[in-house]
């Protein structure tokens, strides 16, 4: 914690702030003799490793494409009759197309959260940047802590606490808790520390900028990498949930995909109801993971640059 | 450069002529952009936290309701052999599969960062690509890899001559579960360490490279050191993660119920307490312990690192 709030400009050293991913992604002198260092058995290794994290998410595309009598006839690698439409299709007709409304769910939960996490977490780690006010140190240290409690450790008390006030079952018992990051404060007030010079901030303030114009106009700008960084991370947390939802939720219509996918493999593997089958549940799953991973895809240098501000100081 | 000269000095002629009214304005809107924060981890984090260690000193008995009985759910927790063996389970976990994660995505930072193989860009991705796949869906599906009716694995053995290995017996389905795991979060953990390792100034190893050292070398003595905080990180995130393990062994359940029994992780543990045994203030006791035990082992693990620093040093 280096680069505590000290009212002291943070050295800039250049007058326009550079991104922060210009630093990651060009290292100055690097690529001086790059080409000719190329290892042969490196590539080999690391794409074979490459294989053991790829190998389980193909088996789940290429078994998507079966129906059930050919997941048990074929090999896990091979086509079989290509079945992919019918599945998706009972995928949103079973239980009267139950999966859709979980999808719906899913996204409004991740999103909502995401959305009040990152917002929440980045005034915080602003103020906790850029003020120095009486408090700050030991509030910071309090969310600091907080950042080892975890978090299923607390789904049971707030259970207990949300059923007194008759707001379980309800998607405010899973997006309430969910809106707490304090690693994202974290992370947004060690990359606000070098992402907003306090020149600028001045500058402001003395052209008659009040303090609230200052953040959304002056530091939100600056902040972006961070920002999307930090609600990346809340989505997923929340996308990926399954402890809090399972708790707090019985109706199933308010379920989450991974708490109706899991109860969907229940059934499926005991055998019962005949209802969901092998391949609904795969193709399910494989439905439920293609949103995140474009997310991931589309917005990489993004969550990159921000990881890389928040971890390397501490 | 000649802004970052002249602001200090504006800004502190400005405190001087203003003083306290200024600060007072900003003291204001700091507590202002905390307190949306503040109020919900308060709420959210904080009055749990605390309700969960009040409910852990009461006791339920069948004459008189809830009574309070200072710590014997927590004696209770100390001689409670199935939650002792979960406790073990995840000290294993912690010594076997945490290393085995760390290591493989320090090496594979390292190897990526170090420019050497083609493809390195989608090889990062690649790596990666399995933290956007939630930890039901990696269960569901690893559990499916594993089957014996359909899983590839017992698959390629048949085909081999050999008899199918039975991954979620009583022997394998530790191992199995430390797979998922390393499975789901080497790639999340190495996009930290690349992260960091990319912000390392280059005249730092280039000198060392011009010089002959080897990458080998250049990695050991310069680019662990310097990602040393991004290295604890990473510790810290999966040593709470370990202790939180539910989703696995709730969901193999389905598929090995005779081998994941109600105590399997003391996570899983406080959870059937809590909603199947209706033992709210032992559960209770249970989550906070836990709670404990992440907070000591984190903390030992700092400090036994800063230690070595000093040492070193």
């Amino acid at each position: 914690m280096t680069t505590a709030a000290t009212g002291k400009a943070t050295a800039p050293t250049t007058p326009t702030p550079i991104r922060a991913h210009d630093i990651v992604r060009t290292r100055p002198g690097k690529s001086y003799n790059r080409e000719k260092r190329r290892s042969n058995l490196l590539t080999i290794l690391l794409w074979l490793l490459a294989l053991y994290f790829v190998l389980p998410i193909a088996w789940l595309v290429i078994a998507s494409t079966k129906d059930n009598a050919d997941l048990f006839a074929t090999f896990g690698y091979a086509f079989g009759h290509f079945n992919l439409f019918q599945n998706l299709h009972d995928v949103f007709t079973t239980s009267n197309g139950i999966y859709l409304q979980w999808a719906l769910n899913t996204v409004v939960y991740a999103a909502v959260s995401a959305v009040g996490a990152s917002f929440l977490a980045t005034m915080a780690g602003y103020a906790f940047a850029k003020y120095r006010f009486p408090g700050a140190k030991i509030m910071f240290s309090v969310v600091l802590g907080a950042i080892m409690i975890p978090l299923t450790a607390l789904a049971l008390p707030t259970y207990l606490i949300f059923s007194q006030f008759g707001i379980t079952n309800t998607p405010i018992a899973v997006i309430v808790p969910s809106l707490v990051s304090p690693f994202g404060v974290f992370l947004m007030r060690v990359y606000a520390a070098d992402a907003i010079p306090d020149s600028m901030i001045e500058a402001a303030r003395v052209d008659g900028a009040g303090e609230a114009r200052i953040f959304f106009q002056v530091g939100l700008r600056l902040l972006g990498p961070g920002v999307v960084t930090v609600f990346l991370f809340a989505l997923v947390a929340t996308w990926n949930n399954y402890f809090l939802p399972l708790i707090m939720l019985n109706s199933s219509n308010l379920y989450p995909l991974t708490v109706g996918l899991a109860q969907q493999q229940a059934t499926s593997a005991g055998g019962g109801g005949s209802q969901a089958l092998f391949s609904t549940v795969i193709t399910g799953s494989l439905v439920s993971i293609v949103p995140l991973i474009i997310a991931f895809l589309f917005l990489q240098r993004y969550w990159q640059t921000g990881l890389a501000s928040g971890s390397v100081k501490e | 450069m000649t802004q970052s000269v002249i602001a200090p000095a504006r800004a502190r002629s400005a405190t001087k002529k203003h003083g306290n009214a200024n600060q007072r304005r900003q003291n204001r809107a700091a507590y202002l952009f905390v307190a949306p924060f503040l109020i919900v981890f308060v709420l959210m984090l904080l009055v749990p936290l605390f309700y969960s260690g009040y409910l852990s000193l009461f006791a339920t008995r069948l004459i008189g309701g809830s009574q309070f009985a200072w710590f014997t759910n927590y004696i209770r927790a100390f001689t409670d052999a199935d939650f002792l063996a979960g406790v073990g389970r995840m000290g294993l976990f912690l010594v076997i599969q945490v290393p085995i994660m760390l290591l493989l995505a320090l090496f594979l930072a390292l190897a990526i960062d170090s420019g050497r193989a083609r493809g390195a860009g989608a090889i990062r991705l690649l790596v990666f690509l399995p933290y956007a796949v939630p930890g039901v869906v990696a269960t569901l599906m690893w559990g499916y890899l594993y089957g014996q009716d359909f899983g590839p694995i017992a698959q390629i053995f048949k085909a081999l001559g050999f008899g199918a290995p039975d991954l979620l017996s009583a022997q394998t389905i530790l191992g199995s579960i430390m797979n998922i795991v390393t499975w789901e979060f080497v790639g999340y953990n190495m996009i930290i360490m690349y992260a960091a390792l990319r912000s390392i100034p280059s005249e730092l190893f280039e000198a060392a490279e011009i010089d002959g050292a080897g990458q080998f070398r250049v990695a050991w003595s310069i680019k662990i050191p310097a990602i040393r905080p991004a290295i604890m990180l990473t510790v810290i995130f999966s040593i709470i993660g370990t202790f939180q393990l539910f989703n696995e062994p709730s969901l193999l359940k389905n598929l090995a119920p005779n081998v994941i029994d109600n105590a399997f992780t003391p996570n899983y543990y406080a959870y059937n307490l809590a909603f199947i045994n209706q033992d709210v203030n032992y559960a209770a006791a249970i989550a906070f312990l836990l709670g404990v035990v992440i907070a000591i082992v984190s903390y030992v693990v700092q400090l036994s690192t800063q230690r070595k620093e000093a040492k070193a040093a």
